[in-house]
């Protein structure tokens, strides 16, 4: 049985700490759309709103435990310590990047920090992260498998054959549903059977006979309780369960998509820019969970302002480093393009 | 030493002893392994041999992460247009994620399959699916005629450290034939003259192997020497080996169950004249299945598919005809 990180004082500064490190990285990733057009190619997604579901679920793992998402995978790595420098340079097709230029932002991979690697075809990773529980299984690592994936996922046949076969074999898995309530451009109004009967995703626990819960994905403290408790579960050979964390994507999708040689950029929010949404969209914001946990660190005594503020300068500082690092990177030679294809 | 073997067998032969010799190594799949009497389930436990509910995404993804963290998956299939359902896994998945991290993770696993099975299975179940496969860099395809290279190339498949296409043919299944006892590993991309001859090259896969020997025998006796080469795996693809056939016999016939644009007949023939092109002193020639879908009834079936009467008739057309202006 493993033991549960105790919530210390140290450790909730350090979530607090984590989730501004994210929020800042996907603000200079969007911001280098605009100062510098045209270094990021193809399609990048943010996951800005998801850094309290993000950080409050890494922060039950064990030292071993693996992260496994989808595309929208900027924010795992940060938390597991893999280096900004290098998902930056990714990001932008450098050499010096985590993947040598060969994945960039929706591919990014960095085994030795605890992230197999990722796939750009929504929900196909959730079967990825279900063999990764298989072999924590057979080789009985002690390892759970954490497995992000949006709500849009949970219409791929992979979400539903990956939970059954997780619940047959008994895996050591929580599969964590991100309702960011969009599945791309389309609102989860137009798309979810569950939503439009009123009824919370994780109710699609159900037909596998496991346990699912719905926790408000914008307060880390919930998603650390429900979070942790499936991971206890799981490490102790009961199986896998369904966490449904919601709350909102706070940019869109993902950058608009161009044709050279109009530069990439990222446009406003589909709630506003698709349906007029204004208010939605601005409650959204208001429900902003970094400002929120922050408040509520003060309230607790936990944080002083002069902490935040400082941790909120290292962060500032560390990705501007990593934006001036990607930058100042070469790009890769063409003739290594032949690398990598066969082991 | 060699021991008479089925073919069947001696795939089955190689996965045990690599799953033996590698505790990495598992195999699951639909409907196998369903009772404790399972030899399989027997010698290797309920841990490394599973029996996996109907769903090829789940189960093919599955072999994708678990190969991505340590193990050896077998996933066994049993059909290759079974992989169908899982195209994603197959073709955008297993053979990118290593590309696609910079070479800092490997894939290895095995889908396995039978294939080709002319007998009677009609449109959706008895069809060579190997074309769409061939071309996506970072997966191996192999697909044995004989029972020595069905074991050889299991072997092979189990260590190779890349996600590799494993194809039976169906009809070979119960054919008997010597097979080297102990570790016998045959490396991918090293294709066998099957017969030696100089008057016409015959390349030919799996079932067709045999349709091409038999044909090659009925050519010897009309005077006809007809080497027949077997390239065993098409990715990696010998064409080094036919390549250096035709540059000794001049002439080519490509025999492929597949229909014709999707036959591996037709990438072999644009490498050769590309690269060998001069050496033809007539036009190659391709026997493939008919651009049908497989018919349920036997004549019919019959006539879609290529026979020993095609391939020799193919190997006298090509022995008549001078290439125009080659």
């Amino acid at each position: 049985m493993a033991k549960k990180k105790a919530l210390t004082k140290d450790r909730l500064v350090w979530m607090y700490k984590q989730m501004v490190r994210i929020r800042e990285f996907e603000e200079r990733v969007k911001r280098t759309f605009v100062e510098h057009p045209g270094v990021i190619r193809g399609h990048t997604h943010l996951g800005d709103g998801a850094e309290a579901t993000i950080v409050g679920s890494l922060a039950t793992r064990d030292d071993d435990d693996l992260a496994m998402p989808s595309y929208r995978c900027h924010g795992y790595p940060l938390v597991l310590g893999t280096s900004p420098r290098k998902m930056m340079a990714e990001i932008y097709g450098r050499k010096d990047g985590l993947c040598g230029g060969f994945g960039g932002s929706m591919h990014l991979a960095d085994p030795e920090h605890h992230f197999p690697g990722t796939s750009g075809i929504i929900g196909q990773a959730i079967t990825h992260a279900t063999g990764a529980a298989l072999t924590a299984q057979v080789k009985a690592t002690g390892q759970v498998i954490y497995c992000f994936f949006g709500d849009g996922s949970t219409k791929q046949g992979a979400f539903f054959e990956s939970l059954n076969l997780a619940a047959v074999w008994n895996l050591p898995i929580v599969y964590i549903l991100e309702n960011n309530h969009y599945q791309a451009y389309t609102h989860i109004s137009l798309e979810g059977a569950n939503y439009r009967a009123g009824d919370p995703l994780s109710q699609k626990a159900q037909a596998f006979s496991i346990p699912g819960v719905t926790v408000d994905g914008t307060d880390p403290l919930r998603v650390y309780a429900a979070v942790g408790k499936a991971a206890d579960r799981a490490r102790s050979g009961k199986g896998p369960s369904l966490i449904e964390a919601k709350f909102y994507r706070l940019s869109a999708h993902g950058n608009a998509i161009t044709v050279p040689p109009v530069p990439t950029q990222f446009p406003e929010h589909e709630a506003v820019e698709v349906y007029g949404k204004k208010k939605e969209f601005a409650d959204a914001k208001k429900n902003d969970p970094i400002p929120r946990f922050r408040a509520a660190l003060i309230r607790k005594g936990v944080l002083r302002n002069t902490d935040a503020q400082r941790i909120e300068a290292e962060a500032h500082a560390e990705m501007e480093d990593a934006v001036q690092f990607a930058l100042a990177s070469p790009k890769p030679a063409g003739e290594e393009a032949v690398k990598y294809v066969y082991a | 030493m060699a021991r008479e073997m089925m073919y069947g067998e001696a795939i089955a032969t190689a996965m045990i002893e690599e799953m033996q010799r590698d505790s990495n190594v598992v195999l699951y799949g639909q409907n196998l392994a369903m009772t404790e009497r399972d030899p399989m389930l027997r010698k290797f436990g309920k841990q490394r041999v599973r029996i996996a509910p109907i769903s090829e995404t789940a189960e093919m993804g599955v072999a994708v992460g678990a190969a991505l963290t340590g193990l050896r998956p077998i996933v066994e299939l049993w059909m290759s247009e079974f992989m169908l359902v899982a195209f994603d896994e197959l073709i955008n998945e297993a053979p990118r994620l290593r590309y696609m991290s910079g070479g800092q993770v490997k894939v290895p696993l095995v889908f396995k399959a039978g294939y080709g099975f002319a007998a009677g299975w009609a449109g959706q179940h008895s069809n060579c699916v190997y074309h769409s496969m061939m071309g996506i860099p970072g997966l191996k395809i192999a697909l044995p005629s004989t029972p020595a290279d069905a074991k050889g190339l299991m072997a092979a498949a189990i260590r190779d450290d890349n996600p590799v296409v494993y194809l039976h043919h169906y009809m070979l299944t119960l054919d008997k034939g010597p097979v080297p006892e102990g570790e016998f590993v045959i490396p991918f991309g090293v294709g066998d003259i099957k017969r030696e001859g100089t008057d016409v090259t015959i390349v030919a896969t799996g079932w067709m192997v045999k349709k091409s020997l038999a044909a090659a025998e009925l050519l010897a006796k009309q005077g006809i020497s007809a080497e027949v080469i077997d390239p065993r795996t098409l990715a990696p693809l010998d064409t080094k080996t036919i390549i250096k056939s035709v540059q000794k016999t001049g002439r080519l016939v490509l025999v492929d169950q597949a229909t014709r644009h999707a036959s591996a007949a037709a990438i072999i023939a644009a490498e050769v004249a590309e690269h060998g092109g001069k050496a033809l002193r007539a036009p190659l020639k391709m026997v493939t299945a008919l651009d049908t879908s497989i018919p349920f009834s036997e004549p019919l079936e019959n006539f879609v598919l290529p026979s020993e009467e095609k391939i020799v008739s193919a190997v006298k057309s090509v022995m008549a005809r001078q290439a125009a202006g080659v």
